[in-house]
C-alpha cells in the first residue's frame, strides 16, 4: 500500500500573528514558519501504518513557494520516503490545491491520502474533502483514530456530539486531528538522512491546472480589541461584581 | 438570487444552530429555502417551515441519509443546486465536513466559517485563530459558504407556514458506511449555546478536580468546557474543548480556570461577553482577555466561589 501524506508550511502556531498595516495581509516576513500543525499527525499516522508492515510507501508532498520544501524535508526526516514539491507562489486556494493534488494522484496513484484536517493559517478546512469529492473517494475527516483492515479504514472521528466511527473502502482521504497521536521528533541523523531522499520538484504551472485564486481579499484587519480588564482581589469582589456590575449572575 | 441552507438535524429535531444559520442566510437575500435530508424527517420538515424566515423547505427522506454522509449527501445536494445562487450551511462538524465536498463538484471556491454577511458576495471571516479578520469578496457564480453559527442570533421559532415540498433521493454510493455515534448525554446546557460557560484547564490537574468546575456549572446553570490541554492530559472528554479546533463559544460569561490562555484556545471564547479569569500566574495571557482576573490558587478559589454563590438570594439562570 502507498500513502501520500499532503504537508503545508504555515506561521508556527506560537507566533503571535500581526496584521499588516495597510491591510493587505499578515506579516509573514521574519516570522518563524513551520508545518501546519495537524500535518504533522497525518505524517505520523503514515510512519506508524508503514512501520506496522500495513504500507510500502510513503510520499509527501507540498504546494507553495521555494521555501516550503522544508516541510517535506521534515517529513522525510520522520519517515517519509520521498517527496514532492510542487511550485506555486501566492495565495493558493483550497480548490486549486485539491486540483493540484488530483494531478498527483493521477500519477503517483496511492491508496491511502492523509492530511491535516484544517491549516491554522486560512483556517478553511476544505482541502481533502474536495480532493476526495474530486477523485470520488470517501472521506473520514477529523480523525481521531484510524485502523487499517483488509480493504477499508475504520476511523472514529471527532465531531460536536462526542465520537462517530464510520468504514471507508480504501483508496480513501483522511484528514487529522490533533488528538490522533503524538509526533515524533526527528533525530539529527534522520535530517541528514532526509537531505539525500529524493525530493521532485514540480511547476504548477505544468500540470494545467488553474489556480487563479476566486476569491478576492479586500481587506484583512485586526479583530476590535477588548477593552482592558481589571483584576479583583477576593472572590467576593469577583462575585459582587459579577453580580452588580456585569449583572450576568 | 436564492439561498438554498441545509438543515442539521438528527432524524428527530433541527438542531439549534439551524436557526442561527437561517438568520445569516436570510441576511444573503430573503427567498431562503431549506433542504432537509434525512431519514423519517417529517418532524424537522414541519419545525423548520414555522421558521418565519423560511420560504420553502424541500425534504430528502430515505434511509441512506440517516446517519449523515457525505458521500451519500452530495449528489442529492449538487442535483437540487441547480436554482440556486448561494449554497449555505453552519460551519461546525456536519457542514464542514460536507460543504467542501459540495463546493469541489460545483467548481466553487468555498467561504469558510463567515461571521459577517456585507452583502451578496462579500463576507467577513476570521483567518489565524480570529488574530486576524478577513474581509472576502467570492467571485464564483454559485457560492458556498459555511456560517459560524454563535456570530448570528437564531431565528424564531413559530410564525411561519412555508411550503414543504418532498423531492427524490440519489443513489447510496457504498463508498462509507456508518458504524457508531457515541455522543455523551447530559442534562446540562450544551457548551455551543449555553449562556454561562466554565472551563478547566491544565491547572486542574486531574479529571477527579473537575468535580470542583462542575459544582459550580450545578449551580449557575453553565456548560462545561475545557482547554486543549486540559481534554489530552485525559481530564475529561473532547467534546467539551473550547479553541480553534474545538467548539467556538460566545456566551454571557465565560469563566477560565486554570487556563494560561493559548492562542488556540483564545480562538475559541474571545468573544464572550464578559470573561473571568482564574489562574495563580499572574502573567499568564489569559488575563490580557479577561473583564475580571482573580490571580490566585484554584483550589482555594473555587470552593469559596462557590460559598459567595450560595450566599446570593437569587442567580440569574
Amino acid at each position: 500500500m502507498k500513502i501520500l501524506v499532503a504537508v503545508k508550511r504555515v506561521i508556527d502556531y506560537n507566533v503571535q500573528v500581526r496584521v499588516k498595516e495597510d491591510g493587505t495581509g499578515v506579516v509573514t516576513e521574519n516570522v518563524k514558519m513551520s508545518t501546519n500543525p495537524p500535518d504533522d499527525n497525518a505524517v505520523e499516522e503514515a510512519v506508524k501504518i508503514k512501520e506496522a508492515g500495513k504500507a510500502k510507501e510513503i510520499v509527501a508532498v507540498t504546494i507553495g513557494e521555494d521555501k516550503a520544501q522544508e516541510t517535506v524535508r521534515k517529513a522525510l526526516a520522520v519517515g517519509a520516503d520521498r517527496g514532492i514539491h510542487i511550485k506555486v507562489d501566492g495565495i493558493t486556494e483550497p480548490l486549486a490545491v485539491s486540483k493540484i493534488l488530483q494531478k498527483i494522484v493521477d500519477k503517483e496513484k496511492p491508496d491511502l491520502i492523509f492530511m491535516g484536517k484544517q491549516a491554522i493559517d486560512d483556517d478553511c478546512n476544505q482541502t481533502g474533502q474536495m480532493l476526495a469529492a474530486l477523485l470520488n473517494w470517501p472521506q473520514a475527516t477529523f480523525a481521531s483514530k484510524i485502523e487499517v483492515k483488509d480493504k477499508s479504514l475504520e476511523v472514529t472521528r471527532e465531531v460536536d456530539e462526542g465520537l462517530e466511527t464510520i468504514e471507508v473502502n480504501i483508496p480513501a482521504i483522511v484528514t487529522c486531528d490533533l488528538r490522533l497521536n503524538e509526533p515524533r521528533y526527528a533525530s539529527l541523523p534522520n535530517i541528514m538522512k532526509a537531505k539525500k531522499k529524493p525530493l521532485e520538484q514540480i511547476n504548477a504551472a505544468d500540470l494545467g491546472v488553474d489556480t487563479k485564486p476566486r476569491i478576492d481579499q479586500i481587506k484583512v484587519e485586526e479583530p476590535p480589541k477588548r477593552k482592558a480588564g481589571i483584576k479583583v482581589s477576593s472572590v467576593a469582589e469577583l462575585v459582587q461584581k459579577l453580580k452588580n456590575e456585569a449583572k450576568v449572575i | 438570487m436564492s439561498v438554498l441552507l441545509i438543515a442539521e438535524h438528527n432524524n428527530k429535531e433541527v438542531r439549534p444552530f439551524t436557526l442561527n444559520a437561517i438568520t445569516a442566510a436570510s441576511q444573503i437575500d430573503q427567498d431562503l429555502h431549506v433542504l432537509v435530508i434525512g431519514k423519517d424527517v417529517d418532524a424537522v420538515s414541519k419545525s423548520i417551515s414555522e421558521v418565519p424566515n423560511v420560504k420553502k423547505v424541500i425534504q430528502v427522506d430515505n434511509e441512506i441519509y440517516e446517519n449523515f454522509l457525505a458521500e451519500n449527501f452530495t449528489p442529492v445536494i449538487i442535483k437540487q443546486s441547480e436554482n440556486y445562487s448561494h449554497i449555505v450551511c453552519s460551519a461546525n462538524t456536519f457542514g464542514k465536513n460536507l460543504m467542501p465536498r459540495v463546493a469541489a463538484l460545483l467548481d466553487t471556491s468555498q467561504v469558510s466559517d463567515i461571521i459577517k454577511v456585507i452583502s451578496q458576495d462579500t463576507f467577513l471571516r476570521p483567518i489565524y485563530a480570529g488574530n486576524a479578520f478577513a474581509t472576502v469578496k467570492s467571485n464564483d457564480k454559485k457560492k458556498c459558504i459555511t456560517i459560524r453559527p454563535t456570530s448570528f442570533d437564531p431565528a424564531p421559532t413559530s410564525g411561519g407556514s412555508a411550503e414543504i415540498i418532498k423531492a427524490e433521493s440519489g443513489e447510496a454510493t457504498n463508498l462509507s458506511k456508518f458504524i457508531k455515534r457515541e455522543e455523551v448525554k447530559s442534562d446540562r446546557p450544551e457548551l455551543g449555546t449555553a449562556r454561562i460557560v466554565i472551563s478547566g484547564g491544565r491547572g486542574m490537574q486531574s479529571g477527579e478536580n473537575f468535580k470542583l468546575i462542575t459544582a459550580i456549572a450545578d449551580k449557575l446553570n453553565a456548560a462545561i468546557g475545557a482547554s486543549r490541554a486540559a481534554v489530552d492530559a485525559g481530564y475529561i472528554t473532547n467534546d467539551h474543548q473550547v479553541g480553534q479546533t474545538g467548539k467556538v463559544v460566545v456566551p454571557d460569561l465565560y469563566i477560565a480556570v486554570g487556563i494560561s490562555g493559548a492562542i488556540q484556545h483564545l480562538a475559541g471564547m474571545k468573544e464572550s461577553k464578559i470573561i473571568v479569569a482564574i489562574n495563580k500566574d499572574g502573567e499568564a495571557p489569559i488575563f490580557s482577555v479577561a473583564d475580571y482576573g482573580l490571580e490566585a490558587d484554584l483550589f482555594e478559589a473555587l470552593p469559596q466561589f462557590l460559598e459567595e454563590l450560595n450566599k446570593l438570594n437569587t442567580i440569574q439562570k
